[in-house]
């Protein structure tokens, strides 16, 4: 098995452009729906890491927690240009409360 | 909460050597399921303290390239920023591997640039483009295996936090109802065997004493 998959990346135009430099398939996206429909194409697609960022995946949490539990892809939140939310530090959280039963960090 | 409930089923030998080989293979499941349990909590702790980690450092570089890009956005233009990104020269592929642990199976990916020339990350001649872009797409740069690192970390968190919840509910109904019920239904069946051959032993001597009346005259 040697298909090879591509790394997305969504968000707002200034967060998101630079990681065209980096050969990234950058999505330009800031319309919940859109954002919905481009998530469901990717993953369906050989997309294998998505990178999205705070402000776009508090507008499309469901979508994203629909692939929690799934192999592939994976998705993770990076911050935007107007400043880190905390947001992708909570869904660590999350995953930690629902291992141990209760929020053990801090 | 308790709930200890005896099952439907006839009190017989049968059913009890039946109940009890459940009983054994309940327990031995759930000595397995408990140390299942904690061994994925063991390395779940040790993803977990790593996630958070990478996650702080990677946060910290995307916000120092975001810095850049917005200085980038102000002093050029728009467009002219858009276009010097547009084409880029490096391209990036992810080859994904299987990794088990503790039965779950978790995707590694190893990312394959086009090119290893480093400075082909700059799609643009720099002319035209202001230093804070090299800056940001620099640090970008910089941060990516990290990043890489980060998408995998998470998704075996999501993963392994998932099969520890499974695990979890499993041992606890093993714990606090398979197995008390079984017991119950032991106790039960057991309790009305002897209660039975206790009323068989009365009866044969009540009998044995009608007989031993008719034929001899005994008392």
């Amino acid at each position: 098995m040697s298909e090879m998959y591509k790394v997305a990346v969504i968000g707002d135009t200034a967060s998101v452009s630079g990681f065209a430099a980096l050969g990234l398939s950058v999505f330009r996206e800031t319309e919940p729906d859109k954002i919905k429909k481009l998530i469901s194409r990717l993953a369906a697609s050989d997309f294998a890491v998505i990178y999205i960022t705070e402000p776009a995946a508090a507008m499309v949490k469901d979508t994203i927690n629909k692939y929690r539990s799934s192999r592939l892809p994976s998705i993770v939140l990076i911050p935007a240009v107007e400043g880190n939310t905390g947001d992708g530090m909570r869904a660590l959280h999350e995953a930690v409360e629902k291992a141990v039963g209760s929020d053990i960090l801090n | 909460m308790s709930r200890v409930a005896r099952l439907n089923v006839n009190p017989t030998r049968m059913e009890l050597s039946k109940l009890k080989k459940k009983l054994s293979s309940a327990r031995r499941g759930h000595k397995l399921l408990k140390d299942k349990r904690d061994e994925l909590m063991r390395q779940f702790m040790i993803l977990i303290k790593e996630d958070r980690q990478l996650r702080a450092e990677v946060e910290a570089a995307l916000s120092e390239a975001n810095r850049y890009m917005a200085v980038a956005g102000s002093v050029m233009q728009r467009e002219v920023l858009e276009t010097a990104l547009m084409l880029p020269k490096q391209e990036v592929e992810l080859e994904i591997s299987e990794k088990n642990v503790m039965s779950v199976s978790i995707p590694v990916f190893d990312a394959k640039f086009k090119t290893d020339d480093s400075s082909d990350i700059f799609s643009y001649g720099t002319a035209f483009t202001s230093i804070d872009l090299d800056g940001a797409v620099m640090a970008l740069s910089d941060v990516f295996p990290k990043m890489i690192r980060l998408a995998e970390i998470e998704k075996a968190c999501q993963l392994m936090a998932d099969e520890i919840e499974k695990t979890r509910r499993r041992v606890n109904a093993l714990e606090h109802i398979m197995i008390p019920d079984y017991e119950e239904t032991i106790k039960f069946i057991t309790m009305k065997l002897s209660e039975n051959e206790r009323s068989t032993t009365t009866s044969l001597m009540k009998v044995k004493d009608m007989v031993l009346k008719q034929s001899h005259n005994y008392h």
